[in-house]
Parts: structure tokens; C-alpha cells; sequence
């Protein structure tokens, strides 16, 4: 609360963006359905999806337009901060869900499944055979899947990947201390450090997933074990994928010279989202690769 | 097309803005009066939508054998009703409460985010519209219920099924940004000298609820996200061959299950500790301690889960966990009660409308609490679990707790949206009709429920007969009576007498002593003096 008067308080006046990212998002999800039907073609997930690019960058880019105009004070650079660091919770319990998934697989069904807690005749007399593991490269009906051959180290490119993510973490600081003292050049330089990391890290990914399915037959649809796996850090390189775009956003921003020590609220909302998909990384590599 | 008239605050001067012109100002409106109204009449038509599917179910159950409807189409129905009311009549109408109230009852000139408000308010036609197309397809509607347990809602549902997935997504979006925008207000909005504990409790309980809304809508994105996998890409979460559970699908569902049931709750607290003290004269008792009641509901909610899963099979020592657990619940429960009642000891009360809707919450509500704890206990829910005493409770909750609540914020603020008094004779009437014809509806299903009628049955077994009948007379009258208070809803926006400013003689808070009736369209562009 920093004034008495709440005319500082910029509020904006009508705004056709969020009919639009509506349109899009819409047009996107019915599209996918569609798509999973076989009704229609990919094509309308495209054009939702390049709807809701076309008003990211008008929508942000008004707000860029505003913030440089000195449009914002303090108090909404305030309630900016609030909405980031709300969204990053709300990001946060969406792979909770996901986390739960894998505990509660690892804890309770799988061992369920081979006769623990009471459950000894279901074992004995469904699937016998069937033994309880981490990873699960056995399944109760193996014959429905395609089972794995072997499961992914921890220490390869995983550990490659949790070396880059957590020096990222260490670039994007060392170009916030840049930008708190004035000092563009290197903001730039760090900033391009984090983004080649970040997309470096998709790469490996790729080329992990690519080792997966082609030599482990470990894949999305190999049971329990494919399933936690590839959604994790499906979803996880995902963000690192939207979180490296915004990045190099942020970077090109950096060039232009939109940011002062005084006012880059852009800036620290990705930074902060950085380092979430980072500590999630460690969450990954903890619990879905190494243990 | 794409310029956006923007309100130039540098140079200082006050501009009135009023609203845009035409039928564009409620489609790109950042005003939160605006947004408020939108979501209020949203839920309006979703409240009658569902309310219609519910007059199919009871026309059918009014007499055992098969009348009416095929048994697909009747599950259709009690699957589409709760999905319509719990996501599209009970949560929009309390966003759309806050996005009037909070503002004007902390004294901001408009809610945080104005443009996301917008966004968070326009997501919701498309995906209801989407999720209702789904009864013409072919496949029809979902018809697994409400709750969308695996393996129904993945190995053995229709196609239609995934529409309904990618709804649940957009409304996941949209009650999380809405949610944000709302704590952002609340915690950067407030006017000079309103600290937190003065706070209205409608404030405070919206604030939790916010973060409850943050917690759990990514919760179920993420249960819907897995189903969609496991019907199209081969995963298996909640298949036993794969090595995954269909009990795990509870878990999730229910991990943000039992917080929503709280979502819808929360704020309708906050309504009824608005509307006691002004219609008692006197101001809410333990107004401390209804905030620590509120907060420890909203950490005790995420612990009580697996209270709708007594049955599916659980170690003892969780069962007796979650028993406990879910029992504890009531104590801050009671305390709010025991406030609202306090509240009104020695008060010089009358009986306006909103007072009249209020009450019938204090006493409905507390009927539907202890159904609640009778199915918290165990051993006796292995009876009760899945049949019509089920059904008894959480419609007393949820009909005579969160939606009275609902119907008793608007006779309260309508007169300060508005600036015109609805008229008492009807109101009242209104609320007689309802309250009566309410009680005929779920008063029974504790009976049949008892007796071992379950739910989400098209047929029964013939001595469920007559308390059947009765339901559904009861059901009828209260679907009518909600078309009345549309009547009295457009009337009261049309015309009527003239609200003074404080419009009840008790009525406190910035909204009544600080704003002429109706509101300007930008209020508090000079933050209010708080006491
Ligand atoms: C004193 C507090 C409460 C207790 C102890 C309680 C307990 C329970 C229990 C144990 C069940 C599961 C019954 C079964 O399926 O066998 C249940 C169901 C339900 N409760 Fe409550 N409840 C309480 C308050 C509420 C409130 C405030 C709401 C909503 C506003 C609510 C909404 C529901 C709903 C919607 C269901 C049914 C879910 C379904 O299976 O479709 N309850 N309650
Ligand atoms: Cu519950």
C-alpha cells in the first residue's frame, strides 16, 4: 500500500486479448480431441495454437509497452509478483499430482499387486507370476504392453542434465547481479549462457527419449514404470522448453535495454520460474532416476 | 481493432470512466462490477441448466420402474447435473460475489489484474459449452458421475469423454487465475489502515479459499491429464495390468475432492458473517476466532481425503486416520456456528430476506454437518457409503448451505449493486417456498438412504415408493421456485425502490458507508478512510 490516492493505480480499460487466447485455447483442445478421434486433421490444434501465440505477444506485449511508459507503479509491480509466485504454486501442485502418482505407485500398488497388505490371493490368483520392483519391468499382464528391457540409468545424461540445469540456476543469478549493477553487457552474455543451457538440456533430452524407446524399449505405454517416467519429465521438459523460451525473450528484452536495476519485474518472474523447473529437476532426478 | 483505451494516470487527472457502449463492453470489460455481473448470471443459467437435468432425475425416480428415460441417459443426467452445478452454478456465483465485494470492501480501485479477470471470466462459456455439447453427440454425455472413477471414465467411456477432460482443463485455468487475481487484491489492494485482521470475514474467507482453489484445480488438471493418457497413449496409471491402481484415481480425485467441498463452503461463511451482525444490530461475535476456524478447516481439508473411500478397501490404520481426522473437522465447523449463533443472543433482530435465507443456512447447514459426521465414522458409513443419505447430505450442505447462502448475498448486496430495493413480499415468499419445498425434496433421502436406496440409480426397489414421491413433489416445487427468483431477479435489476446508501440499518463495511447505491462504475479511485 504505498499511496493514499488509488488513481497511481494503473487500471486498464477494455482489453480483446483474453477473447481471443479463449478462441484459441478452444479451438486447441477441441482440436485435439477431434485429432484423437480421428475426425479432423492436427491442423486446428495449430491454428489454436498459433492463435494463443498471437496474443501472448499482443497481450505481453502491451504490458511491455506499458511498463516502458512508466505506466506501472509500485504497487502493481506488487501485484505482479503476487500472480507469478501464485502460478508458480499452482505449477508446483500440478506435478505433486504427478509425484503422488509415482509415490503411491512405488509405495502402495505395485507392492499390493504382488500380495502385500492383504492382498495375497488377488496376487495368487490373477498373476501369480508377477513380482513386485522398482522399476517395474515385469508387469501382472505383461502381454498388454510393451515391456521395457531395462531401465534408465541415473548416471549418464541424466546426471549431464542436472549438472547444466543446476548451472543455469547459477547463470541466471550472475546476470540478476549484473542487472543490479547497470551492467547490460553481461546481463546479456549470462542470460545467453542460461538460454544455450536450458535448450541444451532439451537436446540431451531428446536424445535420452530417443535412447529410451529405440534401445530400452522403455516407452510411455511399458507400464507404470514408462508411464511416471515419461510423464515427469515429459511435462518437466516442457517447461524447460517454455522456460528457456521466455529466457531468451527476457535476453532480447536485455539488449533492447528494458530492464534497470530499479524496475524488472519480467526478468525476475522467469528467473523465479527458472529456478522452479530447476528444484523440480532435482525432484526428478532423486526419485524418478536415481533411488 | 486491437488498441486498448487505456486510463492515462500520469497526469493526475480524474477521469470518469464509464462503461464502454454496446455488447463488445462485456466481452472486453476489465471492470470487476462488470466481470462480477457476468459470472453471477453465468452461474444463473447454469443453477436453472442443472436444475433442469435434476427435474428429469426426479420425474423418473417419482415412481419405481423404468418411465421416462433409459438408464444411460438418467446416469447422463446425475453426472451432467453435479458437474453443471458444482463447477458451473456454485463456484462461478462465488467468484462472481468476490469480484463485486472484495474490491469495494477493502477499498481498491479495482480488482489486481484487471485484463486476467477478464481472461478468467471468458475461458468459462467455452468450456461449458463444450461440456454441454457432449449429451448431442454420439456417446453421449459423461455418465460415469460427477466424481469420474477409472476405470469408467477411461477403459469403458465414450469418446465424448475426452471433450469433457479438455473442459475440466479450461475450468482448471480459469478458477486458478481467477483465485490469483483474488489473492493478489486481497493481499496488495487493501486501502491504508485496513489491516488484515480488520478484514471483512467474506474477504478473509475468500483469501483461503483462493489458496485452496491454487492448491487443488492443478491437482485435478493432473488426475484429468492422466486419464486422458490412459484412454489414448497407453499409460498406466490407474490400470492394475500396467502395474498402476484404480484406486489411485480416488486418491487424486478425492485429494482435490474433499478441499472443493470446502471451495463451496468457505465463502458462503464469509456471506452469513456479513449478514448476522447487520440483521442483530450487534457486531459478529469471536470475529478472531471465525478467521483461525477458517484457516484451520482450509489445512485440516487436505488431510481428510480418503473419508469418501471407507469402503474401497484401505489398511485399518488409514480408515481410523481418516475417521479421526475427518471428525476434527468439525470443531472449527462448530466454532462458526457457535459465532453465528452468539451473534444473535440478545440482538434486536429482524427478519429481512437476507436474515430469513441466513437463518435457514445456520439450520440447514448444521443438518447437513451432522449427516457429515455420522458418514465420517467408519465402521457405520460401510452402510450409509453410496446410497441416498449420501445424496441427503451433501445437498444439504450444498443446496441449503452454499447456494442459500448464495440467494441471501444477493437479497443483501442487490440493493448495492443495484441501487433499487428488491421487493420483501416476494423475497419472502421466495424463501418460505423454497425452504419448505427443500426440505420435502432431501428430508426423505435421509429415510430411503437409511434403508438402503443407493444413488445414482434410475430404478428402485418398491418400498422406497413413497418417500420417492414425495422427494420429487418436493423437487418440482424448488426448481419452480428458482424461476420465481428470476422473475424477482430481473424485476429487482428493472426497477424498484430507491436504496439509501447504507441500505440496512445495521449494515457495516466500506461497501455500505463509504458507497452511494449503485456504486459509481470506478469506485474508491480515492482510497476510503478506514476506521
Ligand atoms: C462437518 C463436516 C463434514 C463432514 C464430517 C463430512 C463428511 C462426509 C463424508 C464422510 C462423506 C462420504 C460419504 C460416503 O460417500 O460414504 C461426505 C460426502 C460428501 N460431502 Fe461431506 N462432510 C462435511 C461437510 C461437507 C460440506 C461443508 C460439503 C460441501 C459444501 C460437503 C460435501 C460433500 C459432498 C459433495 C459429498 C459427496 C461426494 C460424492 O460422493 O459424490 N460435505 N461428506
Ligand atoms: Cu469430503
Amino acid at each position: 500500500m504505498s499511496s493514499t490516492s488509488n488513481q497511481d493505480y494503473y487500471v486498464p480499460h477494455g482489453t480483446h486479448w483474453p477473447i481471443i487466447g479463449s478462441v484459441g485455447l478452444s479451438l486447441t483442445v477441441v482440436g485435439a480431441a477431434n485429432f484423437l478421434h480421428g475426425t479432423w486433421s492436427a491442423t486446428p490444434i495449430f491454428v489454436g495454437i498459433a492463435i494463443l501465440i498471437f496474443m501472448m505477444y499482443g497481450w505481453f506485449g502491451t504490458v511491455v509497452k506499458e511498463s516502458l511508459a512508466g505506466t506501472y507503479n509500485a504497487q502493481v509491480d506488487m501485484s505482479f509478483r503476487w500472480g507469478m509466485g501464485w502460478f508458480i504454486f499452482s505449477e508446483v501442485m500440478f506435478f505433486a499430482a504427478f509425484f503422488g502418482a509415482l509415490f503411491y505407485a512405488r509405495m502402495y500398488s505395485v507392492p499390493w499387486l504382488d500380495g502385500a497388505s492383504n492382498n495375497d490371493a488377488t496376487a495368487q490368483y490373477l498373476w501369480p507370476d508377477f513380482e513386485a520392483a522398482w522399476p517395474l519391468l515385469t508387469l501382472p499382464l505383461a502381454d498388454k504392453f510393451e515391456v521395457a528391457k531395462a531401465t534408465m540409468s541415473a548416471w549418464g545424461l541424466p546426471f549431464i542434465n542436472t549438472v547444466i540445469l543446476l548451472t543455469s540456476g547459477l547463470t541466471v543469478t550472475l546476470a540478476h547481479w549484473a542487472l543490479k549493477r547497470r551492467d547490460n553487457v553481461w546481463l546479456v552474455y549470462w542470460l545467453f549462457a542460461t538460454v544455450a543451457l536450458g535448450f541444451g538440456f532439451v537436446i540431451l533430452q531428446g536424445i535420452e527419449y530417443a535412447h529410451a524407446y529405440q534401445d530400452l524399449n522403455l516407452r510411455l505405454d511399458s507400464g507404470i514404470y514408462g508411464s511416471t517416467f515419461f510423464m515427469l519429465t515429459g511435462f518437466h521438459g516442457f517447461h524447460v522448453t517454455m522456460g528457456a523460451t521466455m529466457l531468451l525473450i527476457i535476453m532480447i528484452r536485455a539488449a533492447k535495454g528494458h530492464f534497470s536495476p530499479e524496475n524488472h519485474f519480467a526478468f525476475e518472474a522467469v528467473a523465479w520460474y527458472w529456478h522452479f523447473v530447476d528444484v523440480v529437476w532435482l525432484g526428478l532426478f532423486i526419485f524418478v532416476y536415481w533411488l | 481493432m486491437y488498441t486498448e483505451t487505456t486510463h492515462d494516470a500520469a497526469h493526475g487527472e480524474h477521469h470518469d470512466h464509464g462503461p464502454a457502449k454496446g455488447l463488445m463492453r462485456w466481452v472486453t470489460t476489465t471492470n470487476h462490477k462488470d466481470i462480477g455481473t457476468l459470472y453471477l448470471w453465468l452461474a444463473f443459467i447454469m443453477l436453472l441448466y442443472g436444475g433442469s437435468m435434476a427435474m428429469i432425475i426426479r420425474l423418473e425416480l417419482f415412481q419405481p420402474g423404468l418411465q421416462w428415460v433409459e438408464p444411460h441417459f438418467f446416469n447422463q443426467m446425475t453426472t451432467m447435473h453435479g458437474l453443471v452445478m458444482v463447477f458451473g452454478a456454485i463456484m462461478p456465483a462465488f467468484v462472481g460475489l468476490a469480484n463485486w465485494l472484495v474490491p469495494i470492501m477493502i477499498g481498491a480501485p479495482d480488482m489486481a489484474l484487471p485484463r486476467m479477470n477478464n481472461w478468467s471470466f471468458w475461458i468459462l462459456p467455452f468450456a461449458f459449452t463444450m461440456l454441454a455439447s457432449t449429451t448431442f453427440m454420439e456417446g453421449g454425455a459423461p455418465a460415469f458421475g460427477w466424481t469420474f472413477y477409472a476405470p469408467l471414465s477411461t477403459t469403458f467411456a465414450p469418446d465424448t469423454t475426452d471433450f469433457f477432460i479438455f473442459a475440466v482443463h479450461l475450468m482448471g485455468i480459469s478458477s486458478v487465475m481467477g483465485a490469483i487475481n483474488i489473492i493478489a487484491t486481497i493481499l496488495n489492494m487493501r486501502a491504508p489502515g485496513m489491516t488484515l485482521m480488520k478484514m471483512p470475514l467474506f474477504v478473509w474467507t475468500w483469501l483461503i479459499t483462493a489458496y485452496l482453489l491454487i492448491a487443488v484445480m492443478p491437482v485435478l488438471a493432473g488426475a484429468v491429464t492422466m486419464m486422458l493418457t490412459d484412454r489414448h497413449f497407453g499409460t498406466s496409471f490407474f490400470d492394475a495390468a500396467g502395474g498402476g491402481d484404480p484406486v489411485m484415481f480416488q486418491h487424486v480425485f478425492w485429494f482435490f475432492g474433499h478441499p472443493e467441498v470446502y471451495i463451496m463452503i468457505l465463502p458462503a461463511f464469509g456471506v452469513i458473517s456479513a449478514i448476522i451482525p447487520t440483521f442483530a444490530r450487534k457486531p459478529l461475535f469471536g470475529y478472531s476466532s471465525m478467521v483461525y476456524a477458517t484457516a484451520s478447516i482450509a489445512i485440516l481439508s487436505f488431510m481428510v481425503w480418503a473419508h469418501h473411500m471407507f469402503t474401497v478397501g484401505m489398511p485399518v490404520a488409514g480408515e481410523l486416520y481418516f475417521m479421526y481426522a475427518t471428525i476434527l473437522i468439525s470443531v472449527p465447523t462448530g466454532v462458526k456456528v457457535f459465532n453465528w449463533v452468539t451473534t444473535m443472543w440478545k440482538g434486536s433482530m429482524t427478519f429481512e430476506t437476507p436474515m430469513l435465507w441466513a437463518l435457514g443456512f445456520i439450520v440447514m447447514f448444521t443438518i447437513g454437518g451432522f449427516s457429515g459426521l455420522m458418514l465420517g465414522v467408519a465402521p457405520v458409513d460401510t452402510q450409509y457409503h453410496d446410497t441416498y443419505f449420501v445424496v441427503a447430505h451433501f445437498h444439504y450442505v450444498l443446496v441449503t448451505g452454499a447456494l442459500y447462502s448464495i440467494i441471501a448475498a444477493f437479497y443483501y448486496w442487490v440493493p448495492k449493486w443495484t441501487g433499487h430495493m428488491y421487493d420483501e413480499k416476494l423475497g419472502k415468499i421466495h424463501f418460505w417456498w423454497s425452504t419448505i419445498a427443500v426440505n420435502v425434496l432431501f428430508f426423505p433421502q435421509h429415510f430411503v438412504g437409511l434403508a438402503g436406496m443407493p444413488r445414482r440409480i434410475p430404478d428402485y426397489s418398491l418400498q422406497f415408493a413413497e418417500f420417492n414421491a414425495i422427494s420429487s413433489i418436493g423437487g418440482f416445487a424448488f426448481g419452480l421456485a428458482q424461476v420465481f427468483f428470476l422473475y424477482i431477479v430481473i424485476k429487482t435489476i428493472r426497477g424498484g425502490e430507491k436504496a439509501t446508501a447504507q441500505v440496512w440499518e445495521g449494515a457495516t463495511g466500506l461497501e455500505f458507508e463509504q458507497l452511494p447505491s449503485p456504486p459509481p462504475y470506478h469506485s474508491f479511485t480515492e482510497a476510503p478512510p478506514v476506521r
